[in-house]
């Protein structure tokens, strides 16, 4: 795998992966993005992905280091790999960003997210939720005699099983924070 | 030790410290404390405009003229959305201007305040950054990093929006030389995509050089590389319509330019070569024509500082990303270091190819009878300033073709035209930055007489300064490029496609103190041209030429390089239902 961190300012030889396969099958990546803490950063980074028509299947963005400003802004994409290279290469374009990482090629990574279920019911309903939400180490965080409200970390597949396990069961509603994603090793 | 001083006093010593001699600008209410300093000193120079959109084109001109950045100047609100095409414009055609807009002040920023306008918001997608200052302490550092933002790596507009309050506050002016840009773009390419280019030079059969506007941005010294590259291999060379000049088309390597209204020769060898080199050019779609059939049996290289134009349209065998420059001495170094080797008789027949595709002549035309054909006043207007200090701009449509092909660059930097967003309106402007830059030159623009209304009124800031621009109009009393296209895609219906009420452009001329001067006899035209050089002053040429002439040669939309039009054949069936929907 190529590492794809793109340094500006370095003189690394190959920055980017101008080398790319050129299959038509998407693929799903995980962008990461340290950016400038600056007021309309998510801005230019969001009318990018809308100005050139690019999907965004979720993001999250939350400042990561105070002091020198910066912000990280997890991006999960489409595309196919001419178009994520495209994101790439667009994207660390933008002069408030700093860096540009696809989780995806750089290696292993982690990706988390966090979400909230409210599920509504009586019964055998309610007792199979509450059976279920343990086995997937959900946790209670409101509950009323009619309801839960289940709060549930994983990756986005795990959140994905347990909303489909959910939904016979009386889902109500959903909040998903979006995917968060750190690369393994050092 | 720092320096106290407002923020409008700021601004002004940051341009005189950047080494900004000219700005063109239009005053209005949150701008105001700027302008009290710009008249309180002598170092800069303000242009008054007509219209803001005239300002930045205005400095489009004198930046693509000079590679120097050029500056503009203009008020919050409406100042800021009239500057929005030239900010759009100059990012299409990466060109580096810097746009300072004035803004309401901070504390009713948000409150629909009198000219508020979301400056930064509007501007974000045209331009290449953009910044809103609340800090009076951070102002000039701003603009120290917008200069180097707009100059470096690919250059494109910049826009520093400034409340009235921060113009008024004072601070701590920094120094251009304290400057910590995160913003660095690699210059120098990958040696190892570089020797294998040199690979690939060895041994084509076929090559072509294929050149953009990226040559011109690099700087003269590219050019001149470029030069030495092209005559020591003998390969041919073809440029886009924003590289024109990157090599001198007296060259006897020059094909002349390639694309839509490109030549034949340039086109042909572009589709049936095996080594293409792009050196700063960016595969537009007004150069590859239908991208499937877009040089099919090509090895092809490219060499680019934007990583993003790189396998964006068209997949390339070797990417380079760096600088052109750069680029082309490491090149030329390794070649060299090898021998200087090419398949010279593979190349010597690869020319017998191409002089034929030559000897079709795909520019002939006929002037006869008593109307100007197009090509002919540019034809005359060539011979007859040729040898001038000579520098062109032109709008947009058939006239920006037509001088495309029958006018001659032998130098970067003397071509201004609007080849990315296509914006009419462009050219008087421009010519007006040109001049200033430039005040002993012959400047000219080439004119239609639908994109010249578009920003007539800047006649009055050529009148003002004494700016002796040459508007040599084509009129065809017709939208040329738009009927051309009704002829060909619409059964030729021409809906709203000529110019009614034209006026007298020798009274309009006139009307500003200017000279008009109106020529519709071929044999009057010589003299009249004369005329128009030999006058100091800024002159209206209303050129009266044939209604319906069209731009040729032309490749079709949704066709192939190979698959061209050369002329008034039949037509109507030279753009297919798939083909109709494409620009």
């Amino acid at each position: 795998m190529s590492a794809l961190k793109i340094k500006k300012g370095a003189n690394s030889h190959s920055a980017y992966n101008l080398r790319p396969n050129f299959s038509d099958v998407e693929e799903r990546h995980t962008l990461a993005l340290l950016v400038e803490n600056e007021p309309g950063v998510l801005a230019r980074v969001i009318g990018l992905f809308a100005g050139r028509g690019y999907n965004i299947d979720s993001l999250t963005v939350a400042e990561v280091d105070h002091d020198g400003h910066l912000s990280r802004i997890t991006i999960v994409t489409r595309g196919t790999p001419q178009v994520i290279e495209q994101i790439k290469a667009q994207t660390g374009r933008i002069i408030s960003v700093r860096d540009v990482h696809d989780l995806t090629v750089e290696g292993a990574s982690v990706e988390r997210e966090l979400a909230m279920f409210k599920v509504a019911g009586t019964g055998d309903k309610r007792v199979e939720a509450l059976r279920l939400a343990d086995i997937f180490r959900a946790n209670v965080v409101d509950s009323t005699l009619e309801s839960f409200v289940f709060e549930i970390t994983g990756a986005p597949e795990k959140i994905d099983a347990f909303a489909d396990l959910m939904r016979p069961l009386g889902l109500v509603d959903v909040a998903r924070t979006g995917v968060a994603a750190l690369s393994r090793g050092k | 030790m720092t320096r106290q001083m407002t923020g409008a006093k700021m601004i002004v010593q940051a341009l005189i410290d950047q080494g900004v001699d000219t700005v063109f600008g239009y005053p209005g209410g949150a701008v105001l404390p700027i302008y009290d300093e710009i008249f309180q000193q002598n170092h800069i120079k303000h242009i008054l405009v007509r219209h803001e959109q005239g300002a930045v084109h205005a400095a489009e001109g004198y930046a693509r003229s000079t590679g120097k950045p050029g500056v503009a100047l203009v008020t919050s609100g409406p100042g800021a959305t009239n500057a929005v095409t030239g900010l759009t414009d100059a990012l299409m055609d990466s060109i580096p201007i810097i746009v300072l807009t004035g803004q309401v002040p901070t504390f009713m920023i948000g409150s629909d305040a009198f000219q508020e306008a979301d400056t930064v918001g509007i501007t974000r997608h045209c331009t290449k950054h953009n910044w809103l200052v609340k800090e009076t302490d951070k102002l000039s550092g701003v603009i120290h990093e917008a200069f180097h933002v707009a100059t470096s790596g690919r250059p494109g507009p910049v826009l520093v929006d400034i409340p009235k309050d921060v113009q008024f506050a004072s601070g701590a002016y920094t120094q251009k030389q304290a400057l910590k840009s995160h913003y660095q773009p690699q210059l120098k390419g990958d040696m190892e995509a570089i020797t294998e280019l040199v690979d690939a030079i060895e041994n084509a059969k076929k090559p072509v050089f294929y050149t953009g506007g990226g040559v011109i941005n690099s700087g003269p010294a590219a050019s001149q590389l470029l030069r030495e590259l092209v005559d020591a291999t003998g390969f041919p060379i073809t440029s886009t319509l924003m590289g024109l000049g990157c090599y001198p088309a007296s060259g006897d390597k020059w094909l002349g330019m390639l694309g839509m209204h490109g030549l034949y020769e340039a086109n042909m060898a572009m589709h049936d070569c095996d080594l293409m080199i792009n050196i700063g050019a960016r595969f537009d779609d007004r150069i590859t024509g239908v991208v499937e059939k877009f040089s099919p049996n090509s090895k092809k290289a490219h060499i680019d500082i934007d990583p993003s134009s790189i396998n964006k349209v068209i997949r390339v065998d070797i990417p380079i990303m760096g600088d052109v420059g750069h680029v082309l001495e490491d090149l030329l170094k390794v070649w060299k270091s090898r021998g200087r080797k090419t398949n010279s008789e593979a190349v010597a027949k690869w020319w017998k190819k191409i002089e034929a595709w030559r000897a079709v002549d795909c520019l002939k035309y006929e002037q006869k009878g008593k109307v100007i054909k197009p090509q002919h006043a540019l034809t005359r207007l060539e011979a007859l300033t040729k040898g001038y200090d000579r520098y062109i701009t032109t709008e947009v449509g058939q006239h920006q073709m037509w001088a495309a092909q029958y006018l001659g660059f032998e130098d970067p930097n003397r071509w201004m035209t609007s080849g990315g967003l296509g914006t009419m309106g462009y050219g008087f402007p421009a010519s007006i930055g040109v001049q200033m830059a430039h005040s002993d030159a012959l400047v000219i623009n080439v004119a239609g007489e639908a994109s010249w209304l578009m920003n007539m009124q800047e006649m009055g800031t050529a009148m003002q300064y004494g700016l002796p621009v040459k508007q040599f109009i084509l009129n065809n009393e017709r939208l040329g490029m738009v009927r051309q296209w009704q002829e060909l895609l619409h059964g030729e219906r021409y809906s709203s496609s000529w110019s009614e009420s034209l006026p007298d452009f020798v009274k309009l001329a006139e009307a500003f103190g200017a000279k008009g001067i109106i020529c519709s006899d071929p044999d009057d035209l010589d003299d009249a041209i004369m005329e128009m050089i030999n006058h100091d002053g800024p002159v209206i040429f209303d050129c009266l030429v044939e209604k319906h002439e069209n731009c040729f040669p032309m490749i079709p939309s949704g066709k192939a390089h190979n698959d061209m039009i050369m002329g008034e054949v039949d037509t109507s069936t030279a753009i297919d239902a798939e083909g109709k929907v494409l620009v």
